[in-house]
């Protein structure tokens, strides 16, 4: 293949970069003022990096020799990926007009953060995805930090990056083992490799391998960063962690499971399975004793990644299909919650995080605490809400894969994480009302998350055709 | 097949309650009541339009709108029956509240509109993740109904319905995915007459049954029926005792004992022992409740008992009593919550040594109150003695010692309902308020009459309620004959009588 064919596959990483290049450009020279308009310029390239997809970026095969791979799958993730990276530019101002100390290279570092997403879906080499993993967390480590002056947001940051860069390690180590006992560092000569048995190095590789990602999606015992980083870090900025790099991450874990681990499937799903039972049981139990809504959240975010990780764990097309799904649904409803949180500001416009405030809500905003309630019933998986679905789907995969007994477990644990989520809607229909309020926010955020309570609503049911159709397509191209 | 009704009597409260959000107070009293009466003569067109021993499905409607699962819909009698309970039961729900609701009404009247949209989606579902959706989302609105208009008690009551009740349907979901994924559909009719692998069915029946039990309540698993009861408003409580309680015993007779009848039978005895138990432990229990709404509720938990009784009788007769049980109990309960909820409004307490004596000032009432207790005790004449004469009989075929331990139930029936209305409205006023107290007002007759009525109908001629029923039970003992467990009755007719046909029919056999 041509060095521009390839390059034609990342047209979508292409358009991010130089796109967030030229901005960054402007904002040197241009100054703050023009943050907002560099925003939406950067949402503007989201949308053109979105519509490349349609080209031979969504669906031209491996490029650069194998180095990375163009296909539905990759396209999948990309689109999640761009939708949750352009809601977390968009709600941005808002927040930082309020908090302060907006500055040009938000969008920028998201921009960037997008690009190294997308390397990590498209990666068809371990070193692709290592650069790809860096990227993205490298800007990552800088937003968390965005409000210089929080010294809870420095926390955050500095918290975030030392156990990142251990992870980083631990994944390195786990690359190299890979490399030294495969003789290779491409996913396909990985498979080839491993079908031929597993060794102790290779086994040992492959687990340092699944912690260092298990910590990138936050699956229990990896989680302990997210509760921290997630308080601390900026709502919007939480809000971006809590859905584009989980979507990454996860997409990346279901490559390198699939395409470079399929012929050691059983070696491998035994950690699934664990880190999935830990993160929905850990992540529920741990939210129940929560009163801060961010680290609710955060938990809940716990809890989420592994129901998604049980579909990975059926280990069939179906099972990847059915977590993708997850993942689109979980967008949803994640983005919808926390731009919920971002209206939670007392009487004089101070944001406040506490659950006890969100007392009575239901008789001052009723319009908000029916969005509220909606996208926590439908985190829980109540139907006749939306989130239901991919939790069905995924249990379904299991029980076509034969893990029945597993099923039973799993959903029993979603007993667990429905209490919290409850626990949530209690304070607010059932409370009597607390302190003041602040009125209704931007009709912006007011419509995002109109938009985000109609995807989690029962009209949801009537995209399943198109889900399922684009999901199992996006899944076949692992197999 | 024709025109969607039953998709119009589901569409019809959901958009009323959507229009009800955005109404004031009064609209939306008189929105709730315009919706739930029209459905109410649309159920009665339904009645009237179903077709007596026509095809086993009537009114179906699909439409493969979700890929995985479609909207499918349709009837039998005995789902036509309790769509019918609902939708009678529903304006009655709205009048009841009509003025002891005043805070956040148009909320109220939404939430119960979308009951009932749930309700009649449970009962019409034919598609097996179509009534899940249904099934489950009730919780929801329910939730709400408990805890934002609740008694004191209200939000323990009502994490504890949501989490008990979950906890028994996710189970019965995993099972519906082994299904689905088993027999290679979700149309219930086509699962229905799947033959599930003997060593499945145990394991099915199971998962259903932690769903089955826990909504209908059987013991041990009832704790969450006296709180959610208790502290629900009245017209929650009719709700909940009138439809809700059935979807339990709705669940046995379209999934468990069809869709797997070995299993069915093996645990039997597990069903009956924990029936047993129920009629005679939770009917001691109501004997001794201070609270009135709490020994009804208890009292509901024996009454369903008798539904499970019969439907595990594996007989005619215990499955079309079982099944009139739930029809009569679903009214005599909703009446027995109102006519608590009428002296509750004005006196504000469920304490059954606050009253006394209402027979003096309150005549109308203690004779509608007395009918309602006599029903719920099973004197002839009323709804309640069809359904347990005919689960008893049921019973007795199969097993004399069920049916001698479950008729210790009606006696202690007729003691804790006639110790109620004893210390309820003879003798004399035991507080000044409650002497004070004035009879029923044109509201409150038009919401208890009704109800009245129909319990008199279903006891005076029952058979305008078992005909439509008739040859759906007899699709369920078709299905069930192969597995029916052998009774215990050794019946003889006369005295030099052979012990069975096959014997007799072979010297006959031999001259041909």
């Amino acid at each position: 293949m041509s060095m521009t064919a390839s390059l034609a596959l990342t047209l979508p990483e292409l358009i991010l970069s130089i796109g967030g290049m030229l901005l960054l450009m402007v904002a040197a020279f241009g100054g703050d003022g023009l943050a907002r308009a560099i925003g939406w310029g950067a949402v503007a390239l989201f949308g053109a990096a979105a519509f490349s997809l349609t080209g031979p970026a969504g669906s031209g095969g491996p490029g650069f020799d194998g180095l990375y791979i163009a296909d539905s799958f990759a396209a999948f993730a990309k689109l999640l990926v761009y939708i949750a990276a352009a809601v977390s530019v968009m709600i941005a101002p808002g927040f930082f007009a309020r908090a302060g100390g907006y500055r040009a290279e938000y969008p920028i570092l998201i921009l960037f953060s997008a690009v190294g997403m997308g390397m990590m879906v498209s990666a068809g080499d371990l070193l692709t995805l290592y650069v790809g993993l860096e990227l993205q967390s490298l800007s990552a480590y800088v937003l968390a930090g965005f409000l210089r002056r929080d010294t809870r947001s420095a926390e955050a940051a500095l918290k975030y990056f030392v156990l990142g860069a251990l992870a980083s390690g631990i994944l390195l180590y786990g690359i190299s083992l890979l490399y030294g006992f495969t003789g290779t560092t491409l996913f396909a000569g990985i498979s080839d490799s491993l079908a031929r048995g597993i060794g102790t190095g290779q086994m040992f590789g492959l687990v340092f391998v699944l912690a260092g990602l298990a910590f990138k999606i936050s699956a229990v015992p990896f989680h302990m960063w997210t509760p921290d980083v997630y308080e601390g870090a900026p709502t919007p900025v939480t809000a971006f962690f809590a859905s584009a790099p989980k979507v990454a991450a996860m997409a990346l874990l279901m490559r390198v499971t699939v395409e470079a681990m399929g012929s050691a499937t059983d070696a491998w799903r035994q950690i699934v399975i664990f880190a999935a039972l830990a993160s929905t049981i850990l992540g529920g139990v741990a939210a129940i004793g929560q009163s801060n809504f961010k680290r609710l959240l955060a938990y809940s975010s716990i809890n989420n990644v592994g129901f998604a990780l049980f579909g990975l764990a059926a280990g069939t097309a179906e099972g990847v299909a059915a977590t993708l799904t997850y993942l689109a649904v979980y967008v949803a409803m994640t983005l919808g919650s926390f731009i919920c949180a971002l209206q939670m500001r007392d009487g004089e416009g101070q944001p406040i995080e506490t659950i006890a405030s969100l007392s009575g809500l239901s008789r001052r905003r009723p319009a908000l605490a029916a969005g509220f309630a909606i996208f926590m019933f439908s985190l829980a998986g109540i139907p006749p809400l939306f989130g239901f679905w991919p939790k069905f789907l995924v249990f379904d995969a299991l029980v076509r894969a034969g893990f029945w007994p597993l099923a039973m477990v799993g959903i029993a644990t979603s007993v667990i994480g429905a209490f919290y989520y409850l626990k949530i809607v209690k304070t607010i229909y059932f409370d009597e009302p607390a302190a003041d309020y602040a009125p209704q926010g931007s009709p912006l955020e007011a419509g995002l998350i109109a938009l985000a309570a109609l995807a989690v609503s029962p009209l949801g049911y009537l995209a399943i055709p198109l889900l399922d159709a684009t999901s199992m397509a996006a899944a076949r191209s692992l197999f | 097949m024709g025109f969607p009704i039953l998709s119009l009597m589901i569409a019809l409260p959901l958009a009323a309650a959507l229009a009800c959000l955005f109404a004031g107070d009064k609209a939306a009293r008189w929105l709730a009541l315009a919706a739930t009466t029209i459905n109410l003569v649309l159920g009665i067109l339904l009645w009237t339009r179903y077709e007596i021993g026509g095809p086993q499905w009537q009114f179906t409607e699909n439409a493969a709108l979700f890929g995985r699962f479609a909207w499918a819909l349709g009837i039998d009698g005995i789902a036509l029956l309790l769509i019918v309970l609902s939708v009678f039961l529903m304006p009655i729900c709205i009048l009841a509240s009509w003025e002891a609701i005043e805070k956040r009404v148009p909320e109220y009247m939404a939430a119960f509109l979308l009951m009932e949209t749930l309700m009649i989606g449970v009962f019409a579902a034919q598609d097996l993740f179509l009534f899940y959706i249904f099934f489950e989302a009730g919780l929801i609105p329910m939730y709400l109904i408990i805890g934002i208009w609740g008694g004191a008690d209200r939000i323990y009551a009502s994490y504890k319905f949501f989490l008990y009740t979950l906890l028994g349907s996710v189970l019965m979901l995993i099972a519906m995915l082994w299904m689905a994924n088993e027999a290679g559909t979700t149309f219930i009719p086509a699962l229905m007459a799947y033959d599930f692998p003997a060593s499945a069915q145990t394991w099915l029946f199971l998962a259903f049954f932690a769903s089955f039990a826990v909504k209908m309540p059987m013991w041990p698993v009832h704790t969450w029926l006296p709180d959610a009861h208790v502290q629900a408003p009245t017209a929650g409580s009719v709700i909940l005792a009138g439809v809700l309680l059935k979807m339990g015993g709705y669940g046995f007779v379209r999934f468990s004992l069809p869709m797997f009848p070995i299993a069915s039978a093996e645990l039997m005895w597990l069903v009956m022992g924990l029936s047993m138990v129920a009629i005679v432990v939770t009917s001691l229990i109501a004997l001794v409740q201070e609270d009135m709404k709490k020994l009804i509720a208890y009292s509901s938990v024996a009454h369903m008992a008798f539904v499970t009784i019969g439907l595990f009788a594996f007989n005619r007769q215990g499955i079309e009593g079982a099944l009139m049980v739930m029809l009569g109990h679903g009214l005599v309960s909703g009446a027995l919550f109102l006519c608590v909820g009428v002296i509750y409004d004005r006196m504000h307490s469920r304490e059954i040594s606050r009253y006394g004596g209402l027979a003096n000032n309150m005549p109308k009432y203690a004779l509608l109150f007395l009918l309602f207790t006599m029903a719920s005790v099973g004197l002839p004449g009323t709804s309640n003695f069809v359904g347990e004469f005919l689960s008893l009989i049921g019973a007795y075929e199969i097993s004399s010692w069920v049916a001698f331990v479950a008729t210790t139930g009606v006696i202690l029936g007729a003691a804790y309902m006639l110790y109620l209305y004893a210390r309820i409205a003879y003798g004399s006023a035991r507080t000044a308020e409650a002497s004070a107290m004035a009879d029923l007002t044109p509201r409150e007759l038009l919401i208890l009459v009704p109800i009245a009525l129909a319990t008199l109908w279903m006891g005076v001629y029952p058979e305008s309620f078992l005909s439509p029923m008739r040859n759906d039970v007899g699709a369920v003992l078709a299905r069930l004959a192969p597995a029916a467990p052998h009774s215990d009755a050794q019946v003889f007719v006369g005295k030099t009588a052979t012990p069975a046909a096959p014997h007799s029919s072979l010297p006959s056999e031999a001259h041909h």
